[in-house]
């Protein structure tokens, strides 16, 4: 096993799950708690496919967090505007999200369950790569994706830290009544919050479905949404520790597919890694870290 | 000379009461008003008016001379109306500059002018000799400079009228004194302040004139200097009232409520009670005085069997409670009064008598297995509103509809009804009117003379000076001094309430 490849490889799972961590960070820092990610995955990557499938992959990814927003502007309109409790608006669209898909696929492509091969984006090589053939596999065949999303780290640090966007965001998350008070507009800045996770969200299933496999398959998010949203509590709230959450979630689920190819451990063992490592962070992290106080809580203007 | 605001017949109301009844009122710029009233007198309201939360139904608001339609918080601070509120509007994990600026912020592109921002902050500061530091997070700073925060914010958006609500509730004296001293200074930069309180010996000391509001009207203007405070006093209440408690004499039975070395920790595992010991004895009040958050909420929750006690012991009795739940602690004849009655206290959309036999539903009283006995738990509740004179429409009203005195005296009612030797009562007069109060001031005093041992939380700590036999002050876990009422001045509690004396006590 190539130590290159397997960093190479445990990066390209990563990029999903960080995508959608990023987005989640801005959802639960205006207070949104947005278990729906995972609903948002699954119809970018069904969007994602079929908007390349008929106009190829830069179409397909715009259509994927297109639809990623229109799952979003749901559970704001459900959580923000109708004050919904937020697990159950999030839970009702990743049923929606799994039916819709099924039912599009079915009804465009005469396949409940998987698309046509679809085209990605041009893969980047790094000049050079070939002279340092122990990092080759590191450094070609990269999805600009995955370069979109690095860079998307320390630009959301920024925004969220340095912004006027980025306080009144945090301040509607911390206290929406002190924010209200001071003329923040607490509606919007949820909205956006959310509208942003679900562009991000939407943008990660498409990833998966044009950069990985070439297709949309039905179920396969395999519950990075949730794993993502694991990632963001992990990251304590913070773009950059999502991006060293994910690292090590794609880690652990690249490891557990070497591990398969060389071992004599049953193989539904293996395939358990992430998911127990997601429980194990979550059970052993999470009383360390702290959420925004008003995470989850629907803000209602009370005149009293 | 303008007024910089005048009322003209300002009447708001709410269904079932008029909360302001053809206000009239006229503050002076550069003056500091007060407005004094009891709980429920309309206070609150004309100031929710000033600010922006609630729209007149009546009358007309006059700001520098012009005609104003404040519509919102926001066309409250255009208009030079900087809200200072209560409870602060803060964010415990913004740092203090970032709460001031937030939404006024000061923009560079997209991005914010820290360094702007913040030299404007310091010269703000310097100018009203505000002495904090900009950089710490609000949740580290103490409540008295969470409150310049509170004020530094209002001044950053350019107010020039600033409305402080009941501003010394939550202040120790020493802070009090540097509250005013702000307060002064800004008067003398031409600041008007209107300035709402209840406690008349401070708005005697500030104010240059005071309007005193009862039943949402204007019943009066003073000047301090022309009137006392018992005059004054009268004139909120509507009837001459007793500042001094009658308080007999008592000769101290033996110890009912005895806490040694109690230790307690939070969930977190954070200490916040740090080995407190003290003794109650039968015919006797134990006063807590302290600044709240000091652990007094545990202290109250660990004896009644709430939270868990990390060592130390708590003995009702001479009986160590360690490890029995709250109902076997209860069946001991301790009462509790919580210090959030909405929370702990009751159920609010239950009925009366539902709340009045709640903790004795399985008492023989009350329950036949598998029933309650209906008739005799209505009457049990019929009775106890006669003897505390509860005044409901029914018992089967909800109690979330009563106010706030009559909840307190359902709570007294179900508390003290099996006759307690040990009575844990936490704020027990927090958010109510001066006659209320009275109610349960007297009720504890003559569980006192009946020889009862009472635990006295307050932050209030006139009540605890008024009402105790002995007090303790508590700070960070630990109860710092103990002593008689009169023993020591006013001055002395409030340093012990700051960390003691070691505890340089400055505008840091």
């Amino acid at each position: 096993m190539h130590l290159a490849e397997l960093l190479a490889s445990s990066f390209r799972m990563a990029i999903p799950i960080l995508l959608t961590a990023l987005g989640a960070v801005y959802s639960e820092r205006s207070g949104v708690v947005n278990i729906g990610l995972e609903g948002m995955m699954i119809v970018g990557s069904f969007w994602g496919a079929l908007g390349s499938y008929f106009y190829g992959p830069y179409v397909g990814f715009l259509v994927a967090m297109l639809a990623g927003i229109v799952l979003a502007i749901i559970h704001a309109i459900a959580s923000v505007t109708f004050k919904v409790d937020q697990i159950v608006s999030g839970v009702a669209l990743n049923i929606l999200a799994y039916g819709s898909s099924r039912f599009m696929s079915q009804a465009i492509f005469k396949m409940a369950t998987t698309t046509p091969h679809v085209a990605g984006l041009v893969k980047i090589n790094i000049p050079g790569a070939d002279s340092v053939p122990y990092l080759k596999p590191l450094l070609t065949g990269i999805s600009p994706i995955i370069i979109i999303t690095i860079l998307l780290v320390p630009i959301s640090e920024f925004i969220i830290n340095r912004t006027v966007f980025g306080l009144r965001l945090r301040a509607v998350g911390e206290n929406p009544l002190a924010a209200d008070t001071l003329g923040v507009n607490v509606f919007r800045m949820k909205y956006a919050g959310v509208l942003i996770s679900g562009m991000l969200a939407g943008l990660a299933g498409a990833y998966l479905a044009m950069e990985h496999t070439g297709m949309y398959v039905e179920g396969m998010t395999q519950g990075k949404g949730y794993i993502a949203l694991a990632a963001m509590i992990f990251g304590n709230w913070t773009p950059s520790g999502a991006l060293m959450a994910s690292l090590l979630f794609g880690f652990a689920e690249s490891l557990s597919f070497r591990v398969v190819e060389n071992s004599f451990i049953p193989y539904q063992f293996i395939k358990m890694i992430p998911y127990m490592l997601t429980l194990i962070v979550l059970a052993g992290f999470v009383r360390k870290s702290t959420p925004p106080a008003a995470d989850g809580v629907p803000y209602e203007r009370n005149a009293g | 000379m303008i007024n910089a605001v005048e009322v003209k017949n300002i009447t708001k109301r709410f269904p079932g009461v008029t909360a302001n009844d053809r206000i009239n009122l006229e503050i002076k710029r550069g003056e500091i008003h007060a407005i004094v009233g009891e709980n429920g007198a309309g206070k609150s309201t004309l100031m929710k008016i000033l600010s922006g939360l609630y729209q007149p139904d009546e009358g007309e608001i006059y700001i520098f001379g012009k005609k104003a339609v404040i519509s919102s918080p926001v066309k409250a601070i255009e208009m030079k109306i900087g809200m200072v509120h209560q409870h602060f509007m803060l964010i415990p994990r913004f740092t203090v500059l970032e709460n001031i600026i937030l939404g006024s912020e000061i923009r560079a592109g997209i991005s914010i002018d820290n360094k702007k921002a913040k030299k404007i902050v310091e010269d703000l500061c310097s100018m009203y000799n505000f002495s904090i530091n900009l950089d710490s997070r609000v949740e580290n700073i103490s409540i008295g400079q969470a409150q310049r925060v509170e004020i530094l914010k209002v001044l950053f958006r350019g107010a020039d009228i600033l409305v402080l609500d009941e501003p010394t509730a939550v202040l120790a004296p020493q802070e009090v004194k540097e509250l005013f001293l702000n307060l002064r200074r800004l008067k003398q930069e031409g600041k008007t302040i209107v300035f709402i309180s209840h406690k008349l010996d401070e708005v005697l000391d500030i104010a240059d004139r005071i309007t005193v509001l009862r039943r949402g009207r204007v019943v009066g203007s003073a000047v301090p200097g022309e009137i006392t405070k018992e005059q004054l006093a009268r004139m909120m209440v509507g009837k001459p009232v007793l500042i001094d408690l009658k308080k007999r004499e008592t000769d101290p039975g033996e110890v009912l409520l005895s806490v040694k070395n109690l230790r307690v920790k939070d969930p977190g595992g954070k200490s916040v009670l740090n080995g407190i010991s003290f003794e109650v004895k039968g015919g006797e009040i134990f006063g807590i005085a302290g600044i709240e958050g000091n652990g007094q909420k545990e202290l109250a929750e660990a004896i009644i069997g709430l939270v868990n006690i990390d060592s130390g012991s708590i003995k009702i009795r001479n009986i160590d409670i360690k490890g029995l739940s709250v109902n076997q602690i209860r069946k001991m004849k301790v009462a509790y009064i919580p210090e959030d009655r909405h929370k702990n206290g009751l159920v609010l959309p239950m009925k009366v008598w539902e709340n009045e036999i709640m903790g004795f539903q399985r008492d023989d009283k009350f329950y036949k297995k598998p029933l309650l006995k209906l008739k005799s738990a209505q009457d049990f509740t019929r009775s106890k509103i006669r003897e505390y004179s509860i005044s409901v429409s029914s018992i089967n009203q909800a109690v979330e509809d009563l106010s706030g005195g009559n909840q307190q005296k359902v709570i007294l009612a179900r508390e003290l009804s099996e006759n307690p030797d040990v009575i844990i009562a936490s704020q027990p007069t927090r958010g109510l009117d001066i006659g209320a109060t009275e109610f349960v001031h007297e009720q504890l005093l003559k569980k006192r003379d009946e020889g009862k041992a009472i635990l006295l939380i307050s932050a209030d700590l006139e009540e605890v000076l008024a009402l105790s036999d002995r007090v303790g002050v508590m700070y960070n876990g630990s109860i710092i001094a103990e002593f008689k009422p009169g023993e020591i001045t006013l001055e002395d509690v409030g340093i012990y309430m700051l960390g003691g004396p070691e505890k340089k006590v400055s505008g840091e």
